[in-house]
C-alpha cells in the first residue's frame, strides 16, 4: 500500500511538472501581453508600457521566467498578480469559499435527486417515470448552461420577482444566512439541473447492471423483501462505479463553473479565471492551472483509494 | 408604489432604519424636495473590478473611480473645466503669484489642519514624497507626465510646496490635478513600495471616503470620512459592485439591485428601453474620446492625401451613427470635444460623396484594375482593418465601411483580434494597416497631444511616445511644441485651433464620431454630474446624496 502511494505521488509530480511547462509555454507564446490593458489610457506612452513590461520581468528569456516561477512555486511563493500586485495564493484562496458553497450545494442536490431518480428508473425500467426521467435528462444535458441561467433570471427575477437576479447576497446589506441561501437558489439550481441529469443516468445504468446479477436473483428467491434487496444488496454495489464520477467531479467543486458564475455574478474561481485571461495575468493563471491540476490528481487518487476500501475485488499494490 | 419581494427581503436581511428606508426613498415617490438627506448608500455597478488602490501604481479606469473617493489631489477639475482647490488652499495663478518665472515655478499653498484617515497630520512633506515616489526608478509608477518635467520640489514650510520646472510646461496644472497625494508616513519606510499592503488592502488617504471592506471579485465598500477637511459627504457609504457582463449589469439595474451604472454604462441597444424604465434617469454623457479610422502613415498606400480624402468622402458617417449606434453619438471633425476651451468649431464638415471620392482617386492616378480594385504604380488600394474582436457595434461599422469603400474601388479586409493582442505591440509599435479605434487625445481639459502626433514620438521608430499612426508634419510639430510652452490661455487657444485646422485639412486621422456613454441613475440621487474631464463619473461622490 505504501509502495502504491509512493508510486502514485511520483507519477503525480511528473504530471504536474509537465502541466506547468505546457501551460506556461502556451500562455506566454500566445500573442498579446499584460501591458495592453494600459495602452488605451490617455496618459500612456510607449516608454511607460515598456517600463511596466520590464518591471513585470517579461523582458527576460522565457526559460528564465519559467525557472524563476517554478522555483517560487516549489517554495510556496506562487508570485504576484500582474494586475494588482497581490500574492497569487491569496488571490486564489479568497475566491475558494464562494465557489465551494455554490458547487457543494449544486453537488448535494444533484447526488440526492440523481440517485433517487436513477434508482426508480432502473427498478421500474420502461415505466412512464423512466421514460419521463430519461427524456428530461436528455433535455437537461443538451441545454447550454448560459441559456438555462438567463431563462431562470428572466422568469424568476424579472417576471415573477421571487428570486434575486444574481449576486452572492443583497448588495450593500449585512451578512445574513437566509439572504445568502435565497441568492443561492438560482445559480445552484441551474448547475444542479445538469448534474442531476448526469447522476441519474449513471445511477440508472449501474443499477440495471447490478439487479440482473445472480446474487440479486438469489436474494429475491430467498424471499428477502423487495426494498431490502434494492437498498441493501443492489444499491451498495451499484454505487461503486459512481465513486469514479464523484472523483472526477471533485475538482469542479473548487475550480468553479465559469459560465454560471459569470451569469449570476458569483465571485468564484471561474470568474477569476475569465478576468485573469482578459488581463493576461500570467501568475494568477498559472496558479489557477496548478491548483486545478492538483485537484484532478488528488480527486483521482482519492477515488482509487476509496475503490480499494469498498470493493473487495480491487486490491491496490 | 410597489416594493418588490427582493427589497422586502433586503430589508429583513439588512435591518436597521437607514437601510429599511433606503428602498422606499429610492423609488422617488417620497415628496421631492431639493434638499439632500444625510446618510444612505449608493451602489455603483462596474464591469471591471477595482483592485489597485495606490493611485500612482499602474491602474485602469475603475481603479481611478476608487481613488477619487479615497484620495485628494492639490486641485480638482469640475465638469466645466474649472479647477477647484482640494489640498491646495488656492489655485496658483500668475495673478496671485502662484505661477512665477514665466511658468517655471509654481508655489502652492496648502490647506492647514488636514488629516490622513489614520489621524496623522498631512503636510507639504507628503506632496514632495508623492512626487519623489513617482519619479523613483525603483517604483513602478503609472505615469510620469508632469513629474518628469520637474527640476526640484522644495517645502519652505509645512504648508507650502514649491515646484521648479526644467522648462515651461502648460499642462502642469492638469497633470498635477490628476496626481493623488499618498502618505509619506506609511510608504516612506516601506521595504518595497511596489508590494506594500497599502496598494491593495489598506489604503490611507485624505479623501472624503475611507476604505471600508472588500469582498474579492464581488464588491468594495467606501465609508464616509467624518473628519473630511472639505464639505463632509452626504452619503454614509458608496458600494462598488462588480458585474462583469454588461447585459447582466443592465438586468440588475432594471431589477433595482444597482443605483448607478458606472463606467461603461448601458449598451446602446438597451437605450430605448432604459429611458422608459420607471424611477430612473438616463444620462447621455458625451466623453472626449473620438472613434477614428487610424491609417498607418508609414504604409506607402496612405502617404498620399488624395487617398485619405477619398476614404473620408466615401465613408457614410450618418449610416454608422444612425444604423449602428442608434443615432446617439455626434459626428466630429477634430480630436477635441465641443466642450473644450480650445475647440475649433469652424472645421469643414464631412461630406459623404462617393462620386467625389472616385474623382479624387481618378485624378491622382489610382485606376481600377481588372478586379475593380484601384491601383497605382503596382500598389493596390487593398488593406486590412483591425479592431477589438467581439465588439459587435464596431464589427457592424466595419461591415458598412467595407461596402462604402468597395463602392469606390477600395478593398478592406477585416482582421480583428482580442484586446490583449491588438492593443499590445501591434498597436503601440504601429504594426497595423488601419485601425478602428476610440482615442481620447486630450488629457483632462488640456488640449495638448504632443506625444500622439509629434514626429519625435513615433514609438515604432524612437521607442518613445504613442504617435502610433506614424504621422509626420513639420508644421504640426511646431504648433505642438509652441502649445506646451505657452502659458497664456488665449494664445494657446489660437495655437490649438490652428492645429485642429491643419490636422483636419491633412486628414491625419479619419474622425467618425465622439463617444456617448449612456448612464442610468436611480431617481432621487442628487448631484450626479457627468464630467468629460475625468475618466469616471463618480468624481464627485462626496457631493452625491439622496433627495430629502
Amino acid at each position: 500500500m505504501r509502495q502504491y502511494l509512493a508510486r502514485r505521488v511520483l507519477q503525480a509530480a511528473v504530471v504536474l511538472g509537465l502541466v506547468s511547462l505546457a501551460g506556461f509555454s502556451l500562455l506566454h507564446l500566445a500573442p498579446g501581453g499584460p501591458a495592453a490593458i494600459y495602452a488605451m489610457s490617455p496618459t500612456m506612452a510607449a516608454e511607460d508600457l515598456d517600463r511596466i513590461t520590464r518591471e513585470l520581468g517579461l523582458d527576460r528569456p522565457l526559460h528564465v521566467q519559467y525557472l524563476s516561477w517554478a522555483r517560487g512555486f516549489l517554495t510556496g511563493n506562487w508570485g504576484r498578480s500582474y494586475r494588482d500586485g497581490r500574492l497569487v495564493l491569496e488571490v486564489i484562496t479568497d475566491r475558494v469559499p464562494a465557489t465551494t458553497v455554490l458547487m457543494l450545494s449544486a453537488f448535494t442536490v444533484a447526488v440526492l435527486l440523481g440517485l433517487a431518480a436513477g434508482i426508480v428508473s432502473a427498478v421500474r425500467q420502461y415505466s412512464l417515470f423512466d421514460h419521463l426521467a430519461t427524456s428530461l435528462a436528455m433535455v437537461a444535458l443538451s441545454i447550454p448552461t448560459f441559456w438555462l441561467g438567463l431563462m431562470g433570471i428572466y422568469v424568476f427575477a424579472i417576471l415573477l420577482r421571487v428570486l434575486p437576479p444574481g449576486n452572492i447576497g443583497t448588495v450593500g446589506a449585512e451578512f445574513s444566512l437566509p439572504d445568502r441561501l435565497w441568492h443561492l437558489v438560482l445559480p445552484a439550481g441551474t448547475l444542479g439541473v445538469v448534474m442531476v441529469a448526469t447522476w441519474s443516468r449513471y445511477t440508472r445504468a449501474s443499477m440495471l447492471e447490478v439487479i440482473r446479477e445472480d446474487y440479486i436473483r438469489t436474494a429475491h428467491a430467498k424471499g428477502v423483501a423487495g426494498g431490502a434487496v434494492i437498498f441493501k444488496h443492489a444499491l451498495k454495489n451499484a454505487l461503486i462505479p459512481l465513486v469514479t464520477l464523484a472523483g472526477l467531479q471533485l475538482p469542479l467543486v473548487f475550480s468553479g463553473a465559469l459560465v454560471t458564475e459569470t451569469i449570476f455574478t458569483w465571485p468564484g474561481m471561474g470568474r477569476l479565471f475569465v478576468d485573469s485571461i482578459g488581463y493576461r495575468d500570467y501568475p494568477v493563471l498559472m496558479g489557477l492551472l496548478m491548483f486545478t491540476a492538483l485537484l484532478v490528481v488528488l480527486g483521482n487518487l482519492v477515488a482509487d483509494l476509496v475503490y480499494g476500501a469498498i470493493d473487495p475485488r480491487v486490491r491496490l499494490s | 408604489m410597489t416594493v418588490s419581494r427582493r427589497e422586502v427581503l433586503g430589508i429583513l436581511a439588512g435591518g436597521g432604519a437607514g437601510l429599511a428606508l433606503g428602498p422606499l426613498l429610492r423609488h422617488g415617490t417620497v415628496l421631492a424636495a431639493q434638499a439632500t438627506k444625510r446618510g444612505g448608500q449608493v451602489v455603483v455597478a462596474l464591469s471591471q473590478e477595482p483592485t489597485v488602490f495606490n493611485p500612482n501604481r499602474p491602474h485602469i479606469e475603475v481603479d481611478r473611480g476608487v481613488h477619487f473617493g479615497l484620495f485628494d489631489s492639490l486641485w480638482r477639475i469640475d465638469e466645466r473645466a474649472q479647477f477647484h482647490p482640494n489640498l491646495a488652499a488656492e489655485i496658483p495663478t500668475v495673478g496671485n503669484g502662484g505661477i512665477g518665472k514665466g511658468g517655471l515655478e509654481y508655489t502652492i499653498k496648502l490647506k492647514r489642519g488636514v488629516r490622513w484617515h489614520d489621524g496623522k497630520p498631512f503636510s507639504a512633506r507628503d506632496v514632495k514624497f508623492t512626487h519623489e515616489l513617482i519619479t523613483n526608478p525603483k517604483f513602478g509608477a503609472y505615469s510620469k507626465v508632469g513629474h518628469d518635467q520637474v527640476a526640484g520640489v522644495e517645502t519652505p514650510d509645512d504648508s507650502t510646496v514649491r515646484v521648479r520646472l526644467k522648462e515651461p510646461f502648460a499642462p502642469f496644472m492638469t497633470a498635477w490635478g490628476d496626481t493623488y497625494i499618498v502618505p509619506a508616513h506609511i510608504l516612506e519606510g516601506a521595504a518595497d513600495p511596489n508590494t506594500h499592503e497599502f496598494n491593495t488592502k489598506s489604503p490611507v488617504g485624505t479623501g472624503p471616503f475611507r476604505f471600508g471592506s472588500r469582498v474579492a471579485g464581488d464588491h468594495l465598500v467606501l465609508l464616509a470620512n467624518a473628519g473630511y477637511h472639505g464639505a463632509a459627504p452626504a452619503l454614509d457609504r458608496v458600494i462598488f459592485k462588480y458585474i462583469p457582463d454588461l447585459t447582466v449589469l443592465y438586468t440588475q439595474f432594471k431589477a433595482g439591485a444597482v443605483d448607478v451604472t458606472g463606467l461603461q454604462g448601458i449598451s446602446a441597444e438597451f437605450y430605448a428601453e432604459a429611458k422608459s424604465l420607471p424611477g430612473v434617469t438616463v444620462h447621455l454623457h458625451y466623453t472626449p474620446a473620438v472613434e477614428y479610422i487610424y491609417v498607418n502613415h508609414g504604409n506607402p498606400k496612405f502617404k498620399e492625401l488624395a487617398v485619405r480624402q477619398a476614404l473620408y468622402h466615401a465613408m457614410d458617417k450618418r449610416a454608422i451613427i444612425d444604423q449602428v449606434y442608434y443615432g446617439l453619438p455626434k459626428a466630429v471633425e477634430g480630436y477635441l470635444p465641443a466642450t473644450s476651451w480650445a475647440y475649433n468649431a469652424e472645421l469643414p464638415r464631412h461630406d459623404y460623396n462617393p462620386d467625389r471620392a472616385k474623382a479624387i482617386l481618378d485624378e491622382a492616378g489610382w485606376k481600377p484594375g481588372p478586379d475593380g480594385i484601384r491601383a497605382k504604380g503596382g500598389l493596390r488600394l487593398s488593406f486590412s482593418n483591425a479592431t477589438t474582436a467581439g465588439n459587435k457595434l464596431r464589427e457592424q461599422t466595419q461591415a458598412l465601411l467595407q461596402q462604402n469603400w468597395r463602392a469606390i474601388g477600395v478593398d478592406m479586409q477585416i482582421n480583428n483580434m482580442p484586446a490583449a493582442v491588438i492593443w499590445g505591440e501591434f498597436y503601440v509599435k504601429s504594426k497595423f494597416e488601419t485601425l478602428l479605434v476610440g482615442i481620447q487625445a486630450s488629457v483632462g481639459d488640456d488640449p495638448d497631444c504632443l506625444n500622439r502626433i509629434h514626429s519625435k514620438y513615433i514609438a515604432a521608430k524612437t521607442g518613445s511616445g504613442r504617435n502610433v499612426s506614424q504621422y509626420e508634419n513639420p508644421q504640426v510639430d511646431r504648433l505642438l511644441e509652441d502649445g506646451v510652452r505657452e502659458i497664456d490661455r488665449a494664445k494657446r487657444r489660437a495655437i490649438y485651433q490652428k492645429l485642429q485646422e491643419v490636422i483636419r485639412a491633412d486628414l491625419a486621422y479619419l474622425p467618425i464620431f465622439s463617444y456617448v456613454r449612456i448612464e442610468g441613475v436611480k431617481q432621487g440621487i442628487v448631484n450626479y454630474r457627468p464630467n468629460p474631464y475625468t475618466q469616471v463619473n463618480n468624481w464627485n461622490m462626496h457631493e452625491w446624496g439622496w433627495r430629502a
